[in-house]
């Protein structure tokens, strides 16, 4: 493919791909717009995959993650983490419920041994098993608006009953009993594929759904479209909005997290925490100066002193302009806010904005 | 995309044309195809000086900031207004998307500069 590689946590992995045949324009921003206006195709083999299951999988999940895996139905999947006592992330994960008793974590890659060991920990006591799924499987995501009809030309199973955050089983380019689950990470509708991962099967899929989108224009997209893309949708990033040294509360990711649910790892912690109320609150900045703030620049206030740090920041492609997401001082984080981000020694101005800085258009 | 033999370039990946006692500075295909969609590029004022292997300015692609780094030593005599508006330049014609032109204070710093084929070749090995 004559892409860009870099190391990404032990794996090869493509930032972008340059232009080739009949494709004109390569890079970045036209593979995130790909993405945002039809469709483009992401490797993201290096996630890991971690299967529970017999009769108390369920009791070991709720036990190990904030969300609530008893609402989940067979088929069903959602975003939940992993939490220390501290009420911090271990990993945000994708729990899916395959089965009866049968749930699979879908991991990050630059966590996955801890992820691992932290699970089979977690999951002692409990009355079931855990695999490491991870090196069985390469994982495709087939995201944007003409997702669903690029892959739809390679299945069986009519993709439009599948719902966002559902997934069912099906023949995918003749692989039988495919996982085909309607998620992704790139704010926009999609699908993400799990098959074989014998390099000759990766790469006939890979190709056939290149074939497929070919009336799309699909685009293979590499790591640096899909960090520009979740940033748009202000979606978190290990290591930069949630870690080991930021709260469940700070990060604002209280939709998915269920205090009610009984309890797990981290909830004596985040009930002490929500009593006392948080100092720092994850924020979107978008710029009013002129400037680009990038991962762990320093964030100020008007008057210059520092005030906290950006976890990510980047053009964004799509909405063009420059939009970061930063960790800033509660009192500091209403909308309109204005602070300043130190950029090069100078101090920028940006306000707060609402996040997700983008959200993709309603069915009609 | 062809090193133009009438540049000159430096192991930061910035070439320049020098013509009597001006310089016109720019980055290189090289340089360009590494950092990707750029984005925003910051240059000094008219009248400031730079001095050869000290930064003079940045470029932003999407994905990354990258210092730009004097060929030569001199003073700013002119700064491309095109791109400012129009950055995208740099990727699409590298070696005429010109940053700064420069006043030369010390020619003979020009030595010091690797020719397109002296350039082509680190490029390779450093690949």
């Amino acid at each position: 493919m004559g892409a860009k590689m870099v190391d990404f946590n032990g794996w090869d992995m493509p930032v972008e791909y340059p232009a080739s045949g009949e494709r004109k324009t390569g890079g970045l921003v036209a593979e995130h717009l790909a993405v945002r206006k039809s469709v483009g195709i992401f490797d993201v083999s290096h996630m890991g995959d971690i299967r529970l299951a017999g009769p108390e999988a369920l009791a070991a999940v709720q036990h190990m993650t904030m969300n609530d895996a008893s609402k989940l139905q067979i088929g069903q999947a959602q975003y939940s983490a992993l939490l220390y006592p501290q009420g911090t992330f271990v990993d945000d994960v994708i729990v899916h419920r395959m089965g009866e008793n049968d749930y699979l974590l879908v991991i990050n890659a630059g966590t996955r041994e801890k992820d691992v060991n932290w699970v089979r920990e977690a999951a002692k006591g409990y009355n079931c098993t855990v695999e490491d799924l991870s090196d069985n499987y390469t994982q495709i995501a087939i995201q944007g608006p003409n997702g669903w009809k690029t892959l739809q030309k390679l299945t069986d199973v009519d993709l439009t009953q599948v719902k966002f955050y559902w997934f069912t089983h099906g023949t995918v380019c003749g692989l039988p009993n495919t996982l085909i689950a309607r998620t992704g990470y790139t704010a926009e509708d999609g699908f993400e594929i799990y098959v074989p991962s014998d390099e000759a099967t990766s790469e006939r899929v890979w190709n056939e759904v290149m074939k497929a989108g070919k009336e799309f224009d699909v685009v293979p997209c590499g790591l640096g479209a899909r960090n520009t893309l979740r940033l748009e949708g202000a979606l978190s990033l290990y290591g930069h909005e949630i870690s080991d040294s930021i709260t469940v509360w700070e990060a604002g990711l209280t939709r998915f997290l269920k205090m009610d649910k009984g309890d797990f790892t981290g909830r004596e912690t985040l009930a002490k925490q929500q009593q006392e109320g948080i100092k720092r609150t994850l924020v979107g900045l978008e710029n009013v100066d002129r400037g680009i703030p990038r991962d762990g620049y320093k964030v100020v206030d008007l008057g210059g002193k520092e005030i906290g740090y950006v976890t990510s920041g980047s053009p964004a492609p799509f909405l063009k302009r420059n939009i970061s997401l930063a960790y800033v001082p509660v009192e500091l984080s209403a909308v309109d806010t204005e602070v300043a981000v130190e950029i090069r020694g100078q101090n920028v101005k940006c306000k707060v904005v609402p996040i997700p800085f983008y959200k993709r258009p309603k069915k009609s | 995309m062809a090193y133009p033999a009438e540049l000159k370039y430096t192991k930061e990946h910035e070439w320049i044309k020098i013509e009597g006692n001006t310089g016109t500075i720019g980055i290189t295909d090289h340089a360009q195809n590494s950092l990707g969609d750029i984005v925003f590029v910051e240059l000094p004022k008219v009248g400031s000086d730079i001095t050869a292997g000290k930064s003079f300015g940045t470029v932003e692609s999407v994905k990354a900031v990258s210092d730009l780094y004097a060929p030569m030593s001199g003073k700013i005599a002119e700064v491309n207004p095109e791109l400012a508006n129009a950055p995208e330049k740099v990727n699409t014609e590298p070696h005429s998307a010109w940053m700064v032109k420069v006043t030369l204070t010390n020619p003979a710093e020009s030595s010091a500069l690797l020719s397109a084929a002296d350039y082509e070749k680190f490029v390779a090995e450093e690949q």
